[in-house]
């Protein structure tokens, strides 16, 4: 760490005594302002800084919203109405809070989306990338803690299936339920814990975003080639380039995050949770949001109740292990002809089994969900092993710049000063 | 994270063309003032809802609309307590010897002069209306105790008259008297002075 | 690869060609006929003079089963609402009488003030489902947004986008509800209890029949002629655009925001992407996209 203090020079006698103590202008330069990133980044490289800006984004609402809301059944329900009603901006601190875990969910699985095409799990990011889907599963428990918060017809039922999902596991799984429940149903006390958890995991997902971080900045970025940064006409330094592109990014993201929050602030969620909770009515359809619906699908898919649990949490924990299930040499689909084609179909598939998981599971429904969860795991466990065994990739550029220019070109200068950039990515 | 160490001068942009940057003329240099200023005026444009969210909020202000106290039931030297928003107002009915004892006091001898006559309504002096929380830091006062047989306030010591005037600190001003009209001899309206509404 | 393409596009197929299938079956009633409403749309507003005729229908037919307890009588005279005047509103509250406790820790009652929520028609939810055969009659507060109906593929999809959006489910169910009672079809067997209902799923609903041709008089216009005609169409209209409101009363405070946030958003990218673009020149542009063409040229 003490190295820092070659790439940032504090000036003032104050600056100086400070860095001599704690180097953290030097690591945040290092890290955000000269951190060499590949000139070749597309706007998927984007989404990180998108992610970091909804997650800051419902973390604050959140707080704000918390100084109004009152987790206990009897008031949940009415204390999110007065929310709506009363307080100043209250509907659109709800509705950002709402929508943004939406627009979270859209942002990560577009990020997820590229590190899958681009091979970005593959060595030596394979820790980047697990903590990647700790993060995702992180987010997953923060989404449904905080769907049950409104108390309406949707968050308790949706509450006591997901519940009864972990009373299936053997032996504990009881014992878990009315530990969760804090009572013999779901009720009062569990929305307050339900609440009191919401408020925390946020906090541990910051905590693992910061390693995250820290492991991209070991590791450096992929990059739509695939290949490693080799020289410093391969890179550009952090600020300005890839800064001002996030930032711009996430304006743009911003405008259809805005769209929602003003214009269809109820499309992403149910009808059925403007219905307070009651435990003797269920809703015709219990559906999940829809960033679950694809695992909903998997879950409803096997006919056994212990069995599609395992399926189902299955279809996250496999995500871990694409760096060793993958057998390719080469990171990019852009140069696997082959691959490309059975990513793409693996991405419908998803997308479909949404669509089922929304569908009631009955008739053809179940067969198609069937047919779909099975391309799911084959993918993983047929496609990537053998398909990076036997596909011979096309030819991967010499160098990121070549990528860029095309082969023989030459680009006078380079944005990133000499010897800079080799370091970070040696390694990839 | 050490090894990007060799980074001697990373924080000078050069140019493709290895000219140093802001060189080609005012128009960029406009637009980049213009996306700093709009980002700036964006960010606080974000603050506001926030801290607004805070003020109080519409049924808050709704629940603190005038209050009507009837003062038929309150005998002569009994005190009785009231809240408005959530504050408490002390409302007396002051025997003929608690009023003249008020009135007679020189200026002089008060912390914060103000007269008797000047915290009543006129023709009403018998009824005397204060916030119930001392000036010092907002206990409450116990009523027709200490010297002056006013109120004494048991965290500190201070001690105010039969006017509701502080004679005796660390409390530095008297209790407040909240805004209120007479609607009829024997009921007042708490949260509105002149036909005016508070605020 | 175009064998793995046909493998998707037939994946695709199949499963729609199911799901659809399954989909015919699924509708119970048709769907609500779509409305026109003043307020849809990113320039809605609401009509000030329907909100008050739809208040009127409320006040005279609905509250006397349906509560509306998140509505407080000073919201009638917020702004973006019907629009009664702080004097209209006062005088109303006080023609209701609300439950409160007394100095002596007795239940007493006064009149309303405009800070209290309407005063519900039964005193508790047991007692409102047990004179209303077992089921107490929903709240109207938020009812417009509780309620909706399957559009189906590719409706849903594209209800969600601007212009050709919609998002107005929940009043053209009501309005389809109200005005949808009828005769039942020869052999369709309603019990007692049950009323037969056009776009009620299932058909068989408890509410009976509660509106009719010329029930409410509304207000004449100064030739003493109606302003709109008193028809069960026309009250159920009103009194679901009412409840659009009852149920999201600051939405045209949220659409006029929402103009403003994402005009300036777009003007803030469009300089964002300038001042990108000039720092990106410095080292040739940049590239977008996925760019699989990428490794053609080689």
């Amino acid at each position: 760490m003490s190295a820092h203090a070659n790439t940032y020079v504090p000036k003032s006698r104050v600056a100086k005594w400070f860095e001599s103590r704690l180097p953290l202008v030097g690591l945040v330069h290092s890290s955000f302002v000269a951190f060499p990133v590949p000139r070749n980044l597309n706007y998927f490289w984007t989404f990180g800084a998108i992610l970091i800006a909804m997650l800051m984004s419902q973390i604050v609402t959140g707080i704000w919203l918390a100084m109004h809301y009152d987790p206990s059944a009897a008031n949940a329900f009415n204390s999110v109405e007065h929310i709506m009603r009363d307080v100043n901006y209250g509907w659109l601190l709800r509705y950002m809070h709402a929508n943004g875990a939406s627009m979270f969910f859209v942002a990560v699985y577009i990020h997820m989306f590229r590190a899958l095409y681009y091979g970005s799990y593959k060595a030596p990011r394979e820790i980047l990338y697990i903590l990647g889907v700790i993060i995702y599963l992180l987010m997953m428990a923060t989404a449904f803690l905080g769907y049950t918060l409104p108390w309406g017809q949707m968050s308790f039922w949706g509450a006591t299936v997901i519940t009864s999902i972990l009373g299936a596991i053997p032996i504990v799984g009881e014992t878990i339920q009315s530990l969760l429940w804090g009572g013999y149903s779901v009720g009062s006390p569990t929305l307050n814990r339900f609440f009191s958890l919401h408020y925390l995991l946020p906090f541990m997902i910051l905590g693992v975003v910061v390693l995250h971080v820290w492991a991209l900045h070991v590791t450096g970025q992929n990059n739509p080639a695939g290949i490693p940064i080799k020289s410093s006409k391969d890179a550009v330094p952090f600020t300005p380039y890839a800064t001002v592109k996030d930032v711009f990014a996430t304006v743009v993201f911003g405008i259809f995050f805005a769209y929602w929050i003003f214009y269809q602030p109820n499309y992403l969620g149910h009808a059925d949770n403007y219905v307070p909770a009651n435990a003797a009515v269920t809703p015709a359809h219990i559906v999940p949001e829809w960033y679950f619906l694809p695992f909903y699908a998997i879950l409803r898919a096997v006919p056994d109740k212990l069995g599609g649990v395992i399926l189902m949490f299955s279809a996250v924990i496999i995500l871990a292990f694409a760096p060793w299930l993958d057998t390719s040499r080469v990171r990019s689909a852009n140069y696997r002809p082959i691959y490309r084609q059975f990513f793409w179909l693996f991405v419908v598939v998803t997308i479909l089994l949404g669509w089922l998981g929304a569908k009631p599971p009955e008739g053809g429904y179940v067969i198609a969900a069937r047919l779909c969860t099975a391309y799911y795991f084959l993918h993983f466990l047929v496609v990537m092993p053998l398909v990076g065994l036997f596909e011979t990739p096309d030819r991967l550029p010499d160098s990121i710049l070549e990528s860029v220019t095309g082969p023989g070109k030459q680009v006078s200068g380079s944005g990133m000063p000499a010897g800079a950039a080799a370091a970070p990515s040696s390694k990839g | 994270m050490a090894n990007h160490s060799a980074t001697p001068s990373a924080n000078t942009v050069v140019n493709a063309d290895g000219t140093l940057p802001g060189t080609d003329g005012t128009r960029r240099d406009f637009m980049f003032l213009a996306t700093g200023a709009a980002l700036a005026v964006g960010a606080g444009a974000l603050v506001w809802p926030f801290v607004a969210s805070m003020a109080p909020d519409a049924e808050t202000i709704a629940a603190g609309a005038p209050l009507e106290v009837d003062l038929s039931p309150i005998q002569e030297g009994q005190i009785v307590n009231v809240f408005w928003r959530g504050k408490l107002i002390f409302v007396r009915h002051r025997t003929e010897k608690e009023i003249k004892e008020a009135a007679a006091v020189p200026m002089k001898d008060l912390i914060d002069p103000q007269t008797d006559a000047a915290r009543v309504k006129d023709g009403h002096a018998k009824w005397l209306v204060v916030y119930g929380n001392c000036t010092h830091l907002g206990c409450v006062p116990i009523g027709h105790q200490g010297q002056y047989e006013g109120w004494s306030c048991p965290c500190h010591g201070s001690l105010y008259d039969t006017s509701g005037r502080v004679r005796r600190g660390p409390a530095p001003s008297n209790l407040p008297v909240p805004p209120y009209a007479f609607e009829t001899d024997a009921k007042i309206r708490i949260g509105e002075e002149g036909g005016k509404a508070a605020a | 690869m175009k064998t793995t393409r046909l493998l998707a596009a037939t994946l695709v197929a199949a499963t729609l060609g199911i799901t659809l299938a399954s989909a015919e079956e699924e509708h119970g009633a048709p769907q609500p006929p779509r409305q026109a409403w003043s307020y849809a749309g990113m320039f809605g507003r609401f009509d000030q003079a329907q909100l008050q005729r739809g208040f009127q229908v409320y006040r005279e037919v609905c509250s006397s089963c349906h509560s509306m307890n998140l509505v407080r009588f000073r919201n009638l005279s917020e702004p973006g609402g019907p629009g009664f005047s702080a004097a209209q509103v006062k005088a109303l509250a006080a023609e209701y009488k609300v439950k409160e406790q007394n100095d002596s820790g007795e239940d007493a009652e006064r009149p309303a003030r405009a800070a209290d929520a309407f005063p519900p028609p039964f005193p508790n939810e047991k007692a409102a489902a047990a004179a209303n055969g077992g089921k107490a009659p929903p709240d109207f507060s938020v009812l417009a947004k509780a309620r909706t109906f399957e559009r189906g593929f590719p409706k849903f999809l594209t209800d969600a986008l601007p212009v050709v959006g919609y998002t107005e489910h929940g009043v053209d169910y009501i309005h389809a509800v109200l005005d949808g009672y009828e005769d039942p079809p020869a052999g369709k067997d309603v019990p007692s209890g049950t009323y037969y209902n056009k776009y009620y799923p299932g058909h068989l609903i408890a509410m009976p029949k509660p509106l009719s041709d010329g029930q409410v008089t509304y207000a004449k216009n100064d030739k003493g002629e109606p302003v709109v005609p008193e028809t069960v169409n026309q009250y159920a209209t009103d009194v679901a655009a009412f409840m659009a409101w009852t149920a999201e009363p600051h939405m045209m405070a949220r659409k006029a925001l929402g103009l403003r946030v994402i005009l300036f958003l777009i003007v803030l990218s469009g300089l964002l992407y300038y001042v990108k673009k000039k720092i990106w020149a410095k080292v040739g542009g940049e590239v977008h996209g996925l760019q699989p063409e990428l490794h053609k040229t080689h």
